[in-house]
């Protein structure tokens, strides 16, 4: 199959996707108990103020309709308006995106050289005592909910040592406490991945033939087995992404940084349900873009992987 | 979470494997002797007996009821009558302790049998009938897992009411796609060996097949998953309470214990360390168990050099 042609059908199931994610969206919050407009007004509102606010929201017209507006305003590029503060929903979602982006980024970084050098080490060191702490830190590691790391750093770092401060964001400083909070989430399983992933390819004939013909172990271990351990990395990587999202949803709301984790969590609790639809739909069509580009590039890296069969 | 996906990804792999293995050495042997051969095992097997010890009896360990307030012993540090201090109302934090590892156990299991159940009865019927049904459950899996993780249980709950039930719901929808695909992938080659064939031959009824021969073919890598997902759960449990989407205050469930303690963090940070470790003792107990199971049920890993 040309690759083309694998592309284009690839983006067509993700639209198919995406159309089912605003559906269910949609059908969930339609379902959602309870009178909206109650949680609208900061007093209880009269029948006539919750009547003009069903109507400005398009809440008397039926479901129908209501999904048949959204899905056209998708097609102009439009998510609605925010029902607390009449914003627009789009430049909302992609701002604090930016904000998730820039923490999500810098915590994958650091995620993956501590644990692609740990997990390095423990393969090349099998069954030592670098392995054994190695492993035995991975189980710590997966087993250490992302509230409790972030606690931890900001009685550790903020109150007792005063040296990055609780929450916000703007500079470098306020996001080095979330950022290791995301990232040492990860950390465990890429180390885990990249010490199976190693364990591998260090039992392969060629490692064996690179050994015999008198390599050094550094050249065997760089240039021979790292190569071709970072190839299962790559989708590695990928599901990582949507790992990423869901951390930063709890690491946005203990650092009150103003990402979309934080976003989709003070609509919720707000009921706006434009700005979760919004929201909700631009981090699942992200996330499976990158899904998409990481198939692509596995077959990119490895010529051996044909694309579609 | 990754380890999940990693479980779904060999886990069909893994089954298959042990069927072969489990011909020639005994499957019951090998898991034995799965647990002890490290030191790491040994300790894991300690806290994870430690940790069910301390749910199943939390009604006779817990020193006070965990919802009875004291307000003149407020945030107090460990005494003889509050072994591990009190809370913010006075509430004896061992006693909260011990029954809320109860609830993060509970919620672990009963999600991962709701979600299994359905996951595993989806999958086989998808696998084995094969045709409109299989594309109709795998088109529907793979819409739940295009949301990614975490926002689509947030979401739900959101819906549904913010309280622990619909939490465990939520979870238990977030976990049933992931055994759809892989039973039914374990399904998809269990289905073209030669005794599924004879029983067929034999003229034995579909389902009566399905339940006698494929299901227990499928046992093993079910089994490595249901406890990555019971450890993933009671993390995503937890969670959801933290950010004031599962449990409600009064009861004692750790991670609302942490979202509410995290006020007193700085004035008594006992009050969020004993939650904390709670939770992250009885994860890593359920995560010890499910590297010995791994260990033992999956080739890949238990027979490396």
């Amino acid at each position: 199959m040309g690759i083309g042609i694998y592309v284009l059908k690839r983006l067509a199931g993700m639209g198919i996707l995406l159309l089912g994610i605003t559906f269910i969206v949609f059908g969930m919050m339609y379902l959602a108990p309870g009178d909206v407009t109650m949680m609208l007004v900061p007093n209880i509102p009269s029948t006539e103020q919750s009547e003009i606010l069903r109507k400005e929201f398009g809440l008397d017209q039926p479901l129908v309709v209501r999904y048949a507006r959204f899905l056209s305003g998708l097609a102009h590029g439009q998510l609605g308006t925010s029902w607390i503060d009449r914003r627009p929903v789009l430049p909302q979602v992609l701002d604090a995106l930016g904000y998730t982006l820039r923490l999500a980024s810098l915590a994958l970084a650091g995620s993956l050289l501590v644990g692609f050098l740990a997990g390095i080490a423990a393969a090349v060191r099998y069954r030592s005592v670098v392995d054994e702490a190695v492993m035995s830190a991975c189980l710590l590691g997966i087993s250490l909910p992302v509230f409790v790391t972030g606690l931890l750093l900001i009685y550790v770092f903020a109150y007792r040592f005063g040296w990055f401060p609780t929450s916000g964001a703007g500079s470098w400083r306020h996001l080095a406490l979330p950022a290791v909070t995301l990232g040492s989430f990860l950390v465990a399983y890429n180390a885990r991945m990249m010490r199976a992933a190693m364990l591998e390819v260090l039992g392969q004939e060629y490692i064996r033939t690179a050994r015999a013909k008198g390599l050094g172990e550094l050249v065997v271990l760089g240039r021979h087995a790292l190569r071709n351990a970072l190839v299962p990395m790559v989708t590695v990587v990928g599901l990582q992404v949507g790992l990423l999202l869901g951390g930063s949803v709890i690491t946005e709301t203990i650092f009150a940084y103003p990402g979309i984790g934080q976003l989709v969590v003070s609509a919720i609790s707000a009921r706006d349900t434009p700005v979760v639809q919004g929201a909700v739909l631009v981090t699942s069509a992200g996330f499976i873009l990158v899904n998409l580009i990481v198939d692509l590039s596995y077959a990119f890296i490895d010529p051996r992987i044909r694309l579609g069969s | 979470m990754p380890s999940s996906i990693l479980a779904s990804g060999s886990g069909a792999e893994a089954g298959l494997a042990l069927e072969r293995r489990a011909s020639s050495a005994g499957r019951r042997s090998s898991l034995l002797r799965a647990f002890p051969r490290s030191v790491r095992g040994t300790i894991g097997a300690a806290i994870l007996l430690a940790m069910l010890a301390a749910a199943a009896g939390a009604g006779w360990l817990a020193p006070h009821d965990p919802a009875q307030a004291s307000l003149r012993h407020r945030l107090e540090g460990p005494s003889r009558t509050f072994p591990l201090g009190t809370d913010w109302i006075g509430r004896c934090l061992l006693s909260r302790l011990l029954y809320g590892i109860r609830l993060t156990f509970l919620v672990g299991v009963v999600t991962v049998a709701i979600g299994g159940a359905v996951g595993v009865l989806l999958g086989l019927l998808a696998g084995y009938f094969g045709g409109l049904l299989e594309t109709l459950i795998m088109r529907a899996a793979d819409l739940l897992l295009a949301f990614p993780y975490f926002l689509l249980t947030i979401v739900l709950v959101a819906v549904l009411g913010a309280n622990l039930t619909n939490a465990i719901l939520a979870i238990a929808v977030w976990t049933m796609p992931h055994y759809v695909r892989l039973v039914r992938a374990v399904v998809l080659s269990v289905k073209a060996r030669e005794f599924v064939d004879g029983a067929r031959a034999l003229g034995r009824p579909e389902l009566g097949i399905l339940r006698r021969h494929v299901l227990p073919n499928c046992l093993a890598p079910i089994i490595v998953q249901s406890s990555t997902f019971c450890a993933q759960n009671m993390l995503m449990a937890a969670s959801l309470s933290f950010l004031g989407l599962g449990a409600q205050p009064p009861s004692p469930e750790l991670g609302a214990m942490l979202g509410t303690g995290r006020a007193y963090l700085r004035a008594a940070p006992h009050v969020v360390a004993v939650p904390a470790l709670g939770i992250l003792l009885g994860v890593l107990g359920v995560n010890c168990l499910g590297d010995a199971l791994r260990d033992a049920l999956d080739p890949r890993s238990g027979a490396r050099s």
